[in-house]
């Protein structure tokens, strides 16, 4: 049976349409921002710039198809339709008529619904891997310039042991189905979950330490959450069965946050001892407050600044490490829709079929294109300050 | 100076040993060595037959002993059977010792490839030596387009050229290896046809045919990093007086930025091209197993495939060896080039 093809030109109005869950949203928040920029801080100065406009246009682009993944892919991207492996863009679907937009891979899965499914994978663990990164790296990075001496030579030894590895060496260490069997991931994923409850925590307890109705509230919904997510993800024993991670992801995950906290530990560093030698901090020394009142309520926010730059680049950096996971097969399952698997099967087959490897090519692309973009000009604004 | 130099280099000889330590451990974790013993026997091989394997070729030691021995400060024993107490080779194809010897690291012995049947050092050092090559012509092509880059964006800040230079290295920071190798080899291999799609003739001879996918795909990511950090540095300098002294001399702008600016917007973009080695390091390793070229990022994949300890280990020491010492030569190398920086 001849398969039967639309024109290029439908193709294009075709995948514009399916798109359409992301326009309404694209178009509800780009026009409520622009209309109230004056009074959004720093997120309204983006919009000053071609820039900023573009960064925040490609990233809530992605984040937008991700929520909507259902409704934009027109099939399951596992589906295997056999009479549709390796057709051309604009193929037609002979039972549902509809179109395989981008052609079909040579496991006939559709390739536009993998891409839009890709997106809900990436989305999830960079953001999620770099926050806990971040975490990670200042709690540890501001008593590392705060206090100095042997606490800062041991955690820059470590720092600087992790750094030393190369990225991908670590992965095929870290990132492998024989490390499932021993107890290695779970312990580092106990060891690096107890940071946002540990710097929540000290965080509420320094500030309420006097207004004991205030702090045991926070400290209780902290314990409380943190608790519930905490024996979710690392145990695996939610009660609720609302939390709950595949074994594989939390390797890639706890792979990804040890491998990107020592930078973010760096950069705190640094600038905890920039910042320690200010007058206000000397200020609330005078006045007694505790150390770790100084560092996270008069250094931290003082340092916002140089973190959200740096954590829009991370993500940007941690999908790339995602997807380099995705390329050389580590972690992921092999049917995955994810961006770096699918690179990694189409770019085998480029000689025959090019048409599986773009798709997924210039969505991680563009992605990473927009995050940069939105660091580059947050950056500019922060430095108009 | 020397002082600074010696401290360094000890604590990257203690990172080199913590580091050993941790890739030891984990590739012997249980896992792993299952694993390596049933690629080492035939198929179908019985449990039992795969733990007296692991016995026999000396893997059920104490691990510390077996760091040790791998390291040279402990010998290494033979293969004796317990039966007639002859002893034979571990390992036949690489020249084990049949009387315990100190063999390690430290002695220069590497130990045995298991995965491609003979000495590390046989299959380390020629893999570096295809690397170092790919490395060449990658700093080759990717040190002056960056620097040119950089330059030109930097000399006159906000301009068009800037803008349109800043935003196309943005775009190239934000394409990996993997990403910008499909694209190059869909352009100028499947569609054009003017370049090779595998690199892996050039084992035997390289030539513009064969070689010029991987070199750019493997620069394309740091030209974009290299010519930002340049048009930072650049742009700092541009705005120091002694440029614009030199500007009201009445002195031509192509020569201001070529006599008084380039010498001290340079210095930076000199950290910033040594530290880019580690990251080349894992480019490295993507590219060649895309172009299919036989390097040590092949090898490292290989090894990393296959269990094969002493070769992972091996490449573990020289990645981290290079990580380290351009560390080292970045900190010194910027030191000499700014009299300003005092090293204590």
């Amino acid at each position: 049976m001849q398969t039967e093809y639309i024109s290029a030109f439908d193709v294009v109005i075709g995948v514009l349409w399916r798109f359409w869950p992301v326009w309404v949203g694209l178009i509800l928040v780009m026009g409520a921002s622009f209309t109230y920029k004056k009074r959004l801080g720093l997120y309204g100065q983006l919009f000053d710039s071609g820039v900023g406009i573009a960064g925040v246009f490609i990233c809530l682009f992605w984040l937008f198809t991700a929520i909507f993944a259902s409704t934009i892919s027109p099939f399951d991207p596992l589906a295997q339709v056999s009479v549709m492996k390796d057709t051309l863009p604009g193929a037609i679907e002979p039972v549902s008529k509809l179109v395989y937009y981008f052609g079909g891979d040579k496991l006939a899965r559709d390739v536009f619904s993998r891409m839009v499914y890709g997106s809900q994978i990436v989305l999830i663990i960079a953001p999620a891997a770099t926050g806990f990164a971040l975490m990670v790296g200042i709690t540890l990075g501001l008593p590392a310039g705060y206090y100095g001496g042997k606490i800062d030579t041991l955690l820059s030894f470590l720092a600087n042991l992790v750094l030393a590895f190369p990225v991908i060496l670590l992965f095929y260490l870290l990132v492998t189905p024989g490390i499932m069997d021993t107890p290695i991931p779970y312990g580092m994923a106990g060891l690096f979950f107890l940071f946002p409850i540990i710097f929540f925590c000290v965080l509420f307890w320094t500030r309420y330490k006097n207004r004991p109705d205030r702090l045991y509230i926070l400290l209780g919904i902290t314990l409380v959450l943190g608790g519930w997510i905490y024996t979710g993800l690392v145990f695996d024993k939610d009660p609720l069965h609302i939390v709950h991670i595949d074994p594989n992801q939390l390797n890639i995950f706890v792979a990804v946050v040890f491998a990107s906290s020592p930078g973010v530990f760096r950069i705190v560093r640094g600038l905890t001892m920039d910042i320690k030698t200010r007058d206000y901090v000397a200020a609330a020394q005078t006045r007694g407050e505790s150390p770790w009142y100084i560092m996270l309520w008069e250094i931290l926010p003082n340092a916002r600044g140089p973190l959200i730059v740096d954590a829009c680049l991370r993500i940007g950096y941690t999908t790339i490490l995602l997807g380099t996971l995705g390329y050389f097969g580590l972690g992921l399952a092999p049917e995955s829709p994810d961006w770096g698997t699918a690179i990694k099967d189409a770019s085998r087959l480029l000689r025959s079929f090019i048409h599986p490897a773009l798709p997924p090519t210039i969505a991680l692309m563009s992605f990473v294109l927009g995050l940069n973009l939105l660091a580059d000009s947050l950056r500019e604004q922060s430095m108009k300050d | 100076m020397f002082s600074f130099i010696a401290r360094r280099i000890g604590t990257i000889l203690l990172t080199m040993l913590c580091l050993t330590l941790v890739v030891f451990f984990l590739v012997n974790l249980e896992p792993n060595l299952k694993k390596l013993a049933i690629s080492q026997t035939e198929m179908h091989t019985p449990a039992d037959q795969l733990e007296s394997w692991l016995v026999n070729h000396g893997y059920r030691q104490n691990f510390f002993v077996r760091y040790g021995q791998w390291l040279g400060v402990l010998p290494k024993h033979p293969i004796t059977d317990p039966a007639t107490g002859k002893t034979t080779q571990r390992f036949s194809f690489c020249n084990d010792p049949v009387e315990p010897t100190f063999s390690g690291v430290l002695q220069g012995d590497f130990g045995c490839s298991t995965k491609f049947k003979t000495t590390v050092a046989a299959k380390l050092f020629p893999a570096l030596g295809a690397t170092g090559l790919l490395m060449f012509w990658v700093l080759a092509v990717m040190v002056p387009i960056s620097l040119l880059i950089g330059i030109l964006a930097g000399m006159r800040e906000g301009s068009r050229t800037d803008r349109v230079l800043s935003v196309a290295s943005i775009a190239s920071t934000a394409t990996p290896e993997y990403v910008s190798g499909v694209i190059f080899t869909v352009i100028f291999a499947s569609w054009l046809g003017w370049l090779n799609g595998s690199a892996a003739s050039a084992s035997q001879g390289i030539t513009f045919y064969n070689f010029t996918l991987p070199v750019i795909t493997l620069a394309i990511y740091g030209i974009g990093y290299i010519a930002r950090m340049t048009r930072a540095s650049m742009v700092e300098v541009m705005t120091q007086q002694y440029i614009r002294t030199a500007r009201l001399k009445g002195l031509s702008f192509s020569s201001v930025v070529i006599k008084h600016a380039l010498r001290n917007a340079l210095i930076a973009p000199f950290t910033v091209i040594m530290l880019q080695f580690p990251w080349l390091l894992t480019g490295v390793v993507i590219v060649e197993v895309m172009f299919r070229y036989q390097g040590f990022g092949y090898t490292l994949v290989e090894a990393a495939g296959n269990n094969d300890i002493d070769l992972l280990l091996g490449c573990s020491l020289v990645s981290v060896f290079i990580v380290l010492i351009t560390q080292l030569i970045s900190d010194v190398g910027y030191a000499f080039l700014n009299p300003r920086i005092r090293v204590q």
